[in-house]
């Protein structure tokens, strides 16, 4: 019996399923975690699918044209900066509505993807690829049976990834730094009187988020497929909000919570694959349904920033006499 | 680190300091001086220009003109952070903490010297425990902000402060949200830091207080100087005249409400849960007779916003029933407990008073604007809006150019008179009054007092809940105290007394 649960879990149907709910959790991740600096300083960036579906056109376009996938994402992670300070120069310095400006940018990203896509490569029937990013075997502990496949038969990016949670909880929970993004992101005027500089800080955070969400863009394009597909991001970057929300603005939470909906999401590719007689667009909604069935759990006890949102006067905030 | 007092001794000056927003001149060529070791009050209204002062002294604000000395050096304050430097501490009457980080945290955001680019935390915790011994302040730095009282919170403040390097400590009316007893700790606190060579301003509009406290007074008044004097050349009715401009005298003659008086409102067992699902409301009992103002006294924070929206009609409670005149109105909408005669004044005026945007007009019918004469067919009058509101405006002395001018236009004192010209012309005959003097003046407070009592002497039963002892006292006919969500004890104005009621805010029954 314990025989057969064992050769169960270390079938390769099984391992594939585990690998891919990873590889389908990175791009949510990064965006999320992206959008753990942002939002704990206090903005808001609801433009985050817009950031992906740019890195992911970028890292594409880049690593075709250089043959270099590296040069691909580096390219990716500049024009995140690049958003992430225009971003940051409507919602901080001209402090536009926070949601509506969201929205409006990522409109915008997609229809110019898609656009500048077919520029670049025409119309064809048979689309250009490039070869994505080699899984990287880690000796021994790819060989753990359900924790190997999850998380060490991945892309150097999903390594690079981990790296990246884990240095976001050191920069929250001990520098002075994340100090300063979580006193910002709490009480703007009180950071103020403490001397932390909440207009620069919101800037950082901002500009980490755009890098974070175009490279999670780009992994879909230059590691999990090879290839472009207009607006190929599909609500993701809607999706890290969701996600943000459910790990509770903590890194390891936001770990938890991708890889969650990334099994969801592999799950219902696979359970495709074996014909029930269910319209298979039933299945894509799974995990979305998934996701909203979480936040009712997790809606309560789960509390934003208290200043998310809201735009910092420096000494402009009516004061009282 | 930084030391938390050296031994050097420090004097503050500010010499004609002057502030505009805009065409109002918040402080007027002010001056003010603290000796080291000394408590320097300054006293005067809302609205005096106290608050604007500090704010420069604290760099949040930059004077006009003016110059200030500190050891007999002219220094300009550039920022928070530089006067911080200058060792000034300012504890804001809105905390400036971070509820969830821990104290430690709080205490160094911001300063290099803790550690950079990783803060040590246990180092800094370490520091605060001597701090906190030293001055007997009681905090643990570990703590997270913002599971401690109030009263503790403030201490925290006051611990940053002097971690920060302060040696003029500034309190921006401290005592606001205390108990008398927290009020009795704060001043042993101030009396020991200025014995160790701290300068404390301690900013108050509370003449008892400034007496107490005080070794020099300085008195604004419409944001100049009116008076700089020791406290032992003065006393609480000279102050009072110095500080409103005229004396105000507090005795009223009222006739108590006859024993055989009817019950108006019956609350019974009233539980609310919040959404986090702790009780903020625990089988809370009250009942207010026909012609009595029933005064409810309590620290903020005890579930007194929570019973004042549970019987207006805006929170559902979870169990128990609410009576008026007999009829059961616990399930009944606002709107309905409204034609059923209750009028609400809300402690957030500028939140669920009014309509801030649109004009004062429109604010005086947002409770009638379906009903004749306000409107005939679900088409507005507007005439008859105009010339009852023209009215209100003349009864009620609300200063305005026009009833088309919005009400955030108005000063908080105008506000309030318009909540209270709409909820009266209504003729209510129960009124839930949530703090309804708060940020008000002398004089704006003492028209609210005379008509609540006017509404008194008409027979309608009024809720006074107030955290302002003395407001509590001088209206109230029975006096209850909230702690905790349950009232503790309902007493009558002949036999309760300051210390007793203070000690019962404070959850202690066996008195």
């Amino acid at each position: 019996m314990i025989g057969d649960l064992f050769s169960f879990l270390t079938s390769s149907i099984f391992e594939g399923f585990l690998t891919a709910s990873m590889r389908l959790a990175i791009p949510i991740m990064l965006a999320a975690i992206g959008g753990i600096y942002n939002e704990r300083a206090g903005i808001s960036n609801i433009g985050m699918e817009g950031f992906m579906i740019v890195g992911s056109l970028t890292g594409f376009v880049v690593s075709y044209y250089s043959g270099s996938v590296w040069i691909g994402i580096l390219a990716a992670i500049f024009l995140g900066i690049l958003l992430g300070l225009i971003m940051g120069y409507f919602e901080i310095t001209l402090k536009v509505n926070q949601v509506v400006f969201g929205i409006s940018l990522n409109l915008f990203c997609v229809g110019l993807t898609s656009f500048l896509f077919r520029i670049i490569f025409g119309i064809t029937s048979n689309s250009p690829r490039i070869t994505p990013l080699p899984t990287i075997m880690i000796p021994i502990l790819s060989k753990i049976p359900v924790i190997g496949p999850i998380l060490f038969q991945q892309t150097a990016l999903a390594y690079i990834t981990y790296i990246l949670v884990l240095i976001t909880a050191i920069i929250m929970y001990r520098s002075a730094w994340g100090m300063n993004i979580i006193a910002a992101g709490e009480n703007p005027e009180a950071a103020e009187t403490m001397g932390v500089d909440v207009i620069r800080t919101r800037y950082y955070a901002i500009i980490i988020s755009g890098v974070l969400c175009s490279i999670g863009g780009a992994f879909l394009s230059t590691a999990s497929t090879g290839l472009f597909v207009q607006n190929m991001t599909a609500g993701r970057g809607y999706i890290a909000l969701a996600i943000l929300v459910i790990g509770r603005w903590d890194p390891f939470g936001v770990f938890i919570a991708a890889l969650l909906f990334g099994a969801a999401d592999a799950l219902q590719l696979r359970t495709q694959l074996f014909n029930f007689d269910i319209p298979y667009q039933f299945l894509v909604m799974l995990p979305y349904i998934l996701c909203m069935v979480v936040m009712i759990f997790f809606s309560k006890s789960s509390r934003a920033p208290a200043a998310l949102g809201e735009p910092y006067d420096r000494g402009g905030k009516k004061s009282e006499i | 680190m930084h030391p938390p007092l050296s031994s050097q001794k420090v004097n503050l000056q500010m010499q004609g300091i002057t502030v505009r927003y805009g065409s109002f001149i918040a402080n007027d060529g002010v001056n003010i001086s603290v000796d080291h070791g000394q408590t320097l009050a300054l006293l005067g209204e809302n609205g005096a220009g106290k608050t604007t002062l500090m704010k420069v002294l604290a760099g949040i604000i930059k004077p006009e003109s003016g110059r200030i000395q500190i050891n007999g050096k002219e220094v300009q304050i550039l920022s928070p952070i530089h006067s911080q430097q200058l060792g000034i501490g300012m504890v804001h009457q809105h905390f400036m903490l971070i509820p969830t980080l821990s104290v430690a945290k709080n205490v160094c955001i911001g300063l290099k010297s803790a550690g950079y680019p990783f803060p040590n935390i246990l180092k800094v915790e370490n520091e605060l425990i001597k701090i906190s011994e030293k001055y007997n302040l009681q905090i643990d730095p570990k703590a997270i902000v913002s599971t401690l009282s109030v009263g503790t919170q403030q201490r925290v403040e006051i611990l940053k402060a002097l971690y920060r390097g302060a040696k003029i400590l500034i309190l921006d009316e401290p005592t606001s949200i205390l108990t008398p007893q927290e009020t009795h700790g704060l001043f042993g606190i101030i009396k020991f830091l200025t014995g160790q060579g701290c300068s404390v301003i301690f900013i108050s509009h509370k003449l008892n207080e400034v007496m107490e406290i005080s070794d020099r007074i300085t008195v604004l008044r419409q944001g100049k100087v009116t008076a700089e004097i020791s406290k032992d050349e003065t006393n609480e009715k000279d102050l009072s005249i110095l500080m409103v401009g005229h004396e105000f005298t507090k005795k009223r003659t009222i006739k108590p409400v006859p024993p055989e008086a009817s019950e108006l409102v019956k609350i019974d067992r009233i539980t609310y849960f919040d959404e986090r699902k702790l009780p903020v409301l625990r089988e809370l009992d009250l009942t207010v007779k026909k012609g009595e103002i029933h005064g409810i006294a309590g620290v903020d924070g005890n579930g007194q916003v929570e019973l004042a929206k549970v019987l207006a009609g805006i929170l559902r409670p979870d169990s128990g029933r609410i009576f008026i005149n007999g009829n059961d109105v616990t399930k009944l909408s606002p709107g309905k407990r409204i034609t059923a005669g209750l009028a609400h004044i809300p402690g957030d005026r500028q939140r669920l008073g009014l309509v801030m945007d649109v004009s004062l007009g429109e604010n005086f019918i947002l409770e009638t604007s379906g009903k004749e004469p306000v409107s005939k067919h679900g088409i507005l009058n507007f005439n008859n809006i105009r010339n009852t509101s023209k009215q209100l405006i003349k009864d009620y002395d609300i200063r305005c150019i026009s009833v088309d001018q919005t009400a955030a236009t108005l000063s908080g004192g105008n506000q309030q008179k318009l909540v209270l010209a709409r909820e009266f012309s209504r003729m209510p005959k129960f009124i839930i009054a949530m703090q309804p003097s708060r940020g008000l003046d002398v004089g704006a407070t003492e028209f609210v007092h005379e008509k609540l009592l006017e509404q008194r002497e008409n027979g309608n039963g009024i809720l006074l809940i107030s955290t302002e002892l003395d407001e509590i006292f001088e209206l109230s006919d029975r006096i209850s105290v909230i702690y905790e969500g349950k009232i503790l004890a309902t007493l009558s104005r002949e036999v309760a007394n300051r210390e007793r009621i203070g000690l019962l805010m404070t959850g202690k029954t066996d008195v």
